[in-house]
């Protein structure tokens, strides 16, 4: 771990201007992923700026939905209750991620910005264009079964790891930042990871020194029909191999429409709007929802060792929107 | 750095320890040179869990080595300067403490390294085993990945922290009854998270496995499938989960819950599989 | 009427565990410590060209950056015994770091950066530059599986029969092939080490299966006589046969710290654990087997294939057991190994039967449906009455009796044998059952008690205690002969000081150095009956020591227990306060005359979600019969392990390596997948005890490997009666279920 200057921010605005200030400062707020990466030598900042004290953790209710501070830790996300009634798809993601331990560690904002886990990238002695721009890729012909079946570039065939992220898609959230100029400006979270193409080492659209202050969710009507479905080795303390977060709209027993966002797919959680499409205005049964996940991976490009993802991400948006028509986390 | 539950301690242990202690150990103390009142002091440190002759043997070993110089030609480094230090103040056990740290030092490098409390372990370091789970202000966190600095006014409650003087916590006590352990290693960390789970329990707190999340209760009793859940970030790789879960079963409940998963087979069982065989070998 | 033997006693050491006060090898704390950390490399094979330690050495609390340029090299290699027993001296050529410009695989240690802090050295350790002329290499086994050669160690593995003519002739035949990936041990606790000299004495606190294994390796690598080598390992946080060689890090420890004249400390990385020691090796395996329509087998060809590195041999005995497990006249078994660029294999938990046996067992159920026969009544037709191989009696062997106590419990009669025939909702259930084998090992071992005056006993042997309850066994064991309660009694080991034992492996701990401490025990007895009848009104006078026993601090007529002397006045008379005895304990010339296995037949459910292929070991049965169980509380302890590690094993451990490098790409946690506590449900275990009088005197065999030997092909062959899909591949992910 290269040695770095540690600053305990005061205030939003100080935070912001630190790392704006100097290319190679970075924020900590859980450090779940950045101190494990600067223990790897894939992230090498010298400078760190401690928001996790900043009064960014406030979680509550506004006209249009939820506010859900940044800083606000995973766990005490997932078991808000405001969250949990409303809000259940964006728990049962939450809690279907990494260990109580970490949940209590890491952040809302953290996991929006927590990287991939190709073992490329971790591997500083590997090619690896996004952590090391032009020196390749490794997984492109080598080991990829964790890998990306959807917009993945000859640069970076790396997938977002995460479980939250995917609720929020389906949940159309959007991410409130601070720039630098002290500014806020909102970017809806579809918008806030990043396909690889020919900059793998962008992750997402935020500036340099932009500190994400909350996450807000709009009102929806989908907290009674709606699932997190993750398919992994094990049974529990794993990434995802597949996740599905489904979510549906219903009057009787047809969709009136559908949310399906697929994780550990692609660069980012990869939101079909074909297999919504597929859903809106049909019955719920299976025919509809196989033809939905026809639809959604309709456009896969699996690489060598990841072929079986077709094939499960079929199986998954089947088997979670089966789970969430049945009620699925209410 | 001794806290102050553990100065108790050795007041509390000061008329138990004489019985405890065997001749050889009595020869080793002199060896030590430990008389009167720092033996008092040494063995009401060693003695207060009730853990007897394997600290003390190991921390007579460290007090050997206590007096080990280094010779004048030792090679120390030229520059030895403390970067980006860092002060921290915080509560450990119960005990404030002060350190200057090195920016980079996470907190179960300065428990262990620095602060002498190794009960903290260090099985990955990358937050993948569970292995350094200690609880800060009442949660369990991982110290592997989180910055010493990062532990400003904190209150950090680790394995050593945990039994009250001669007594065990309930969670440690269960953990025995029920052989959650075999190599120790993993321990530490599996009751510092069993201890903070429960608390989690009683708030409410929901897991992947809980269902019908929206309808959220206060003081939930865990079935096993929770507790397993809940306890997965938390390897073992002796595998001894089964009692773990057992344990956990058992503290929260308490009372007795486990049924025994083990039998020796009876000489009536034997017969009656093998009548048709008319065989055995085995003896009872 | 045994006080301890065979009753539950929980962990001796148990306090010392939950309190976090139990001191592993990285835990002593010494004055003037530095910290070393090591440098890997990055190409597989080929010579370091150039090696810049300039800015590493410029780094703030840099002691010195140690390279093959400037480490001292190491001397002559000594004779290492290994376990498991069976296996021969061997000479040493294993891997020692720093001692030429070679690279033989990837991962290898290049540097090692000495600092004041630990942050100091694993940041500087990152400014060591390598420059490299790299050569072709090769980390497939598949690609250099066609020039395996049989190992030039151990017994050549001549067939029986004729298996190839018989296979020809069988009327029912399977042949299918099955392979394990690279699997390592990952043990909790990192290896680690710290090391000082006195003069020319070293002491190391090392996390280690054999105390004795490491002095002996030290002493010859700098050249001072073994006693000036002190060796220290009180507790070890799991190892599975990951530290039963001294691997190179003792010695690179010990080298920094006689180079700095102080103490020493290195701490593996996780991701050095990969390369840091050895690993089971891929293995890949043909078997051929041939039955009668009766299902009788008339010829068994088993032959493996696993890797060793290039620059030493490495043989786990895939086969063995296969040629004792079922009566069958024509047999070959040959294991056959084969180089790569890696660093050398080692025994990992039930080593070469786990693997051997997967094959073997899967065979048998493929077999089984071949036939429309019960799998477990395919077992029974095939029965070995007596050892097939020697053709010798078994010392005891109630395998008959775990199959069917087992099936009894498990409810085996009720299963249909077609595949996916059982439901639960959505899930598929399956059934599958296996054999379990592994020897009753017994090897030389030495014990020292002291008894005192006092009522109480301090017992010493240099053996180790890996998790298995080593501490806790030889304390009953002592406690039980010396007629002590278990609280006046005090084992220690893990130190060079205490008398020899061997390595804690090969589940031979319980017979070699429990037989020492029983035979010291009894050896004390002895001692107190001469010293009692020196006087001539001894009421033991016409006794012999076998006529003797001790309890509650008399020694007693077995046969009159009112007849009796008082120790403590014994003791007093003879002016002593306490007397020594140290017993060497060696396998018996009986044993010569049976063959000696210990077995179990392993039950498993399993339930398959059929939409994403996942699947979950929601029962195991344990059947055992290895000998006499001496603590039922740590035997079931150490049964749920081994199911737990046939789960990892068959569902989910594999070392990844991208062959294009020759480097391992998961060496971690989070993509090396062992079990979570969420993996496990409930695990039973039925100990079908064995009075077995030939073994060794306490009549124990091994059971830490025997646990866990059939439970992957259970699991697989559970797999396939909930699918009807035969993964032969592990592990078995959701991928390959779809």
């Amino acid at each position: 771990m290269r040695p770095f200057k540690y600053t305990n921010a005061t205030d939003e605005g100080a935070a912001v201007r630190a790392v704006s200030g100097n290319r190679e400062a970075k924020f900590l707020a859980g450090g779940t992923n950045l101190i494990d990466l600067m223990k790897e030598y894939v992230e090498r900042p010298n400078e760190l700026v401690d928001v996790a004290q900043l009064p960014l953790a406030q979680i509550r209710a506004t006209s249009n939905g939820i506010s859900i501070g940044a800083l606000a830790k995973n766990g005490a996300t997932a078991n808000h209750p405001l969250v949990r009634q409303n809000y259940p798809l964006l728990s049962m993601a939450i809690l279907a991620g990494a260990s109580g331990q970490l949940r209590n560690m890491a952040t809302n904002g953290g996991n929006l910005m927590q990287r991939t886990r190709c073992q490329y990238f971790y591997d500083v002695a590997m090619p690896c264009n996004k952590r090391e721009p032009g020196s390749g890729c490794g997984a492109l012909e080598g080991i990829n079964r964790i890998h990306a079946i959807f917009g993945w570039s000859d640069k970076c065939v790396a997938t977002y790891p995460g479980d939250m992220a995917n609720a929020l898609y389906a949940l159309d959230a959007v991410v409130r930042v601070k720039g630098a100029n002290g500014r806020e400006r909102t970017i809806p979270v579809q918008d806030f990871h990043r396909l690889p193409g020919d900059a793998p080492q962008k992750d997402n659209n935020l500036e340099h020194g932009e500190l994400i202050v909350a996450i807000e969710i709009p009102k929806n009507n989908f907290a009674a029909r709606s699932y997190y479905l993750k398919v992994r080795d094990r049974a529990s303390y794993a990434f995802a191999l597949v996740s599905v977060a489904a979510a549906l709209e219903t009057k009787g027993n047809n969709i009136e429409q559908a949310r399906v966002v697929m994780g550990s797919v692609a660069h980012k959680p990869w939101r079909s709007t074909e297999a919504e499409k597929a859903l809106a205005g049909k019955p719920a049964n299976e025919e509809t929802f196989k033809a939905a996940a026809e639809a959604a991976l309709a456009g896969a490009k699996p690489l060598e060792h990841n072929r079986y993802k077709v094939e499960l991400g079929k199986r998954a948006i089947v088997l979670a929107l089966q789970q969430a028509f049945a009620g699925g986390a209410a | 750095m001794r806290d102050k539950r553990r100065e108790e301690d050795s007041e509390i242990n000061e008329e138990a320890s004489p019985q405890e202690i065997s001749a050889d150990e009595e020869k080793l103390l002199d060896g030590l040179g430990l008389h009167g009142e720092a033996r008092r002091k040494f063995l009401g440190q060693t003695l207060g869990g009730g853990l007897g002759v394997f600290a003390l043997q190991l921390l007579a070993k460290e007090q050997a080595l206590a007096a080990l110089n280094a010779p004048p030609d030792a090679v120390f480094a030229q520059n030895a300067g403390l970067e980006n230090a860092v002060k921290v103040s915080l509560k450990i056990n119960g005990a404030a403490q002060t350190a200057e740290v090195d920016s980079r030092t996470v907190l179960l490098d300065l428990l262990r390294e620095r602060l002498d409390l190794t009960g903290t372990k260090k099985g990955c370091d990358q937050g993948q085993c569970g292995a350094c789970t200690v609880i800060v202000n009442g949660n369990r966190v991982l110290s592997c990945l989180t910055l010493a600095a990062q532990c400003q006014g904190k209150e950090v409650t680790t394995i050593e922290g945990l039994a009250n003087g001669d007594t065990l916590h309930p969670m440690q006590a269960a953990f025995i009854k029920h052989d959650g352990f075999q190599c120790g290693y993993c321990t530490p960390g599996q009751i510092c998270s069993a201890v903070a789970l429960l608390q989690e329990a009683k708030n409410g707190d929901a897991s992947h496995v809980t269902r019908n999340l929206r309808a959220g209760a206060r003081n939930i009793k865990l079935t096993d499938e929770e507790i397993r859940e809940r306890m997965s970030g938390n390897i073992c790789r002796c595998g001894a989960y089964p009692g773990i879960v057992a344990a956990i079963r058992e503290v929260q409940a308490g009372r007795e819950t486990a049924h025994k998963t083990w039998h020796f087979a009876t000489d009536e069982e034997i017969a009656a599989v093998m009548n048709e065989e008319g065989r055995s070998d085995a003896t009872v | 009427m045994a006080r301890y033997i065979g009753k539950e006693m929980s962990r001796v050491d148990g306090v010392a565990k939950v309190t976090g006060r139990a001191k592993y090898a990285a835990e002593f704390k010494v004055p003037n410590l530095a910290y070393g950390f090591i440098v890997l490399g990055d190409i597989a094979k080929g010579t370091i060209k150039s090696i810049d330690t300039k800015e590493a050495e410029n780094a703030p609390g840099v002691v010195r950056v140690f390279t093959h340029l400037n480490a001292p090299k190491l001397g002559p290699k000594a004779n290492s015994e290994y376990a498991p027993p069976e296996n021969s001296r061997q000479q040493d050529k294993s891997f020692r770091a720093l001692q030429s410009n070679r690279i033989l695989f990837n991962m290898q240690p290049v540097a090692l950066v000495v600092a004041e802090t630990y942050e100091q050295a694993r940041y500087a350790a990152r400014l060591v530059k390598a420059a490299y002329t790299a050569e072709k290499h090769t980390t497939d086994t598949e690609s250099v599986r066609a020039g395996a050669r049989l190992p030039a160690q151990g017994r050549k593995p001549t067939p029986r029969g004729n298996p190839e003519q018989a296979f020809q002739n069988a009327p029912v035949k399977i042949e299918a092939e099955y392979r394990i990936p690279i699997e390592h041990h990952n043990p909790m606790e990192l290896h680690a080490a710290i090391a000082f000299w006195e003069g020319e004495k070293l002491t190391i606190f090392d996390k280690t299966q054999e105390v004795y294994g490491v002095r002996r390796h030290l002493a010859s690598s700098f050249n001072v006589p073994e006693e000036n080598v002190s060796v220290v390992s009180p507790f070890v946080g799991g190892a599975f046969g990951s530290s039963l060689r001294p691997n190179y890090y003792p010695s690179l420890t010990a080298m920094a710290a006689r180079e700095l004249k102080r103490p020493v400390k290195i701490v593996y990385t996780r991701t050095q654990m990969y390369t840091g020691h050895g690993y089971r090796p891929y293995t890949i395996q043909k078997v051929s087997l041939g039955a009668e329509s009766s299902g009788k087998l008339a010829s068994m060809i088993h032959e493996a294939v696993h890797n060793t590195s290039s620059f030493e041999e490495f043989n786990d005995n895939t086969t063995g057991f296969t040629r004792q497990v079922y009566a069958c006249p024509n047999l070959s078994a040959p294991t056959k190994i084969a180089d790569t660029d890696f660093n050398t294999p080692t025994w990992m938990r039930a080593p070469g039967a786990v693997s051997g046996m997967f094959a073997l067992e899967c065979a048998m159920d493929e077999l089984a449906y071949q036939l429309k026969v019960d799998p477990l009544e395919l077992r029974l037709i095939n029965y070995a009455e007596t050892d097939p191989e020697s053709g010798k009696p078994w010392s005891s062997k109630a395998l008959r009796e775990c199959y069917r106590l087992g099936a009894e419990k498990f409810g085996w009669k009720n299963r249909k044998m077609e595949p996916r025939s059982i439901r639960d909702g959505r899930l598929l259930v399956g059934w599958g059952m296996a054999t379990g084998v592994w020897g009753a090992f017994q090897s030389p071992a030495s014990a020292r008690v002291t008894f005192r005056a006092d009522g109480t006993a301090l017992v010493q042997s240099a053996t180790s205690d890996i998790g298995p309850g080593t501490y806790t066994v030889m304390t009953m064991i002592a406690a039980e002969y010396l007629g002590l309660p278990a609280e006046k009694v005090k084992f220690e080991l893990g130190d060079t000081r205490f008398p020899r034992a061997p390595a804690q492996g090969g589940s031979q701990t319980t017979s070699s150095v429990g037989s020492a401490v029983y035979g010291a025990a009894l050896a004390i007895g002895a001692k107190l009956l001469e010293l009692a009848n020196g006087d001539a009104n001894s009421p033991l006078k016409t006794a012999t020591a076998s006529d003797v026993e001790m309890l509650n601090n008399r020694l007693r007529l077995k046969s009159d227990p009112s007849r009796f002397v008082d120790i403590a006045e014994v003791l007093k008379r003879n002016n002593l306060n306490e007397i020594t005895e140290t017993f060497d304990s060696r396998p018996s010339q009986e044993r010569q005359k049976y063959a000696l296995l210990a077995h179990g037949a392993q039950f498993v459910e399993v339930k398959v979600d059929p939409a994403t292929g996942t699947v979950r070991v929601t029962r195991a049965i344990e059947v055992t019969a290895c000998g006499r169980i001496l603590n039922p509380t740590t035997s079931h302890s150490q049964e749920i392990g081994g199911v737990v590690w046939g789960i990892g094993m068959a569902l989910e451990e594999a070392t990844e390596v991208d062959h294009r490098f020759g480097r391992i790409m998961n060496p971690n946690l989070q993509h090396y997948h062992v079990p979570v506590n969420a993996d496990v449900h409930e695990i039973e275990t039925i100990f079908v005890e064995e009075d077995d009088k030939i073994v060794n005197p306490l009549g124990v065999k091994g059971m830490g490997e025997l646990g866990m030997v059939g439970i992957p092909a259970a699991i697989a062959n559970a797999v396939f009666h909930a699918t009807g899909k035969r993964i032969r591949d592990l592990p078995i992910t959701p991928d390959k279920l779809l």
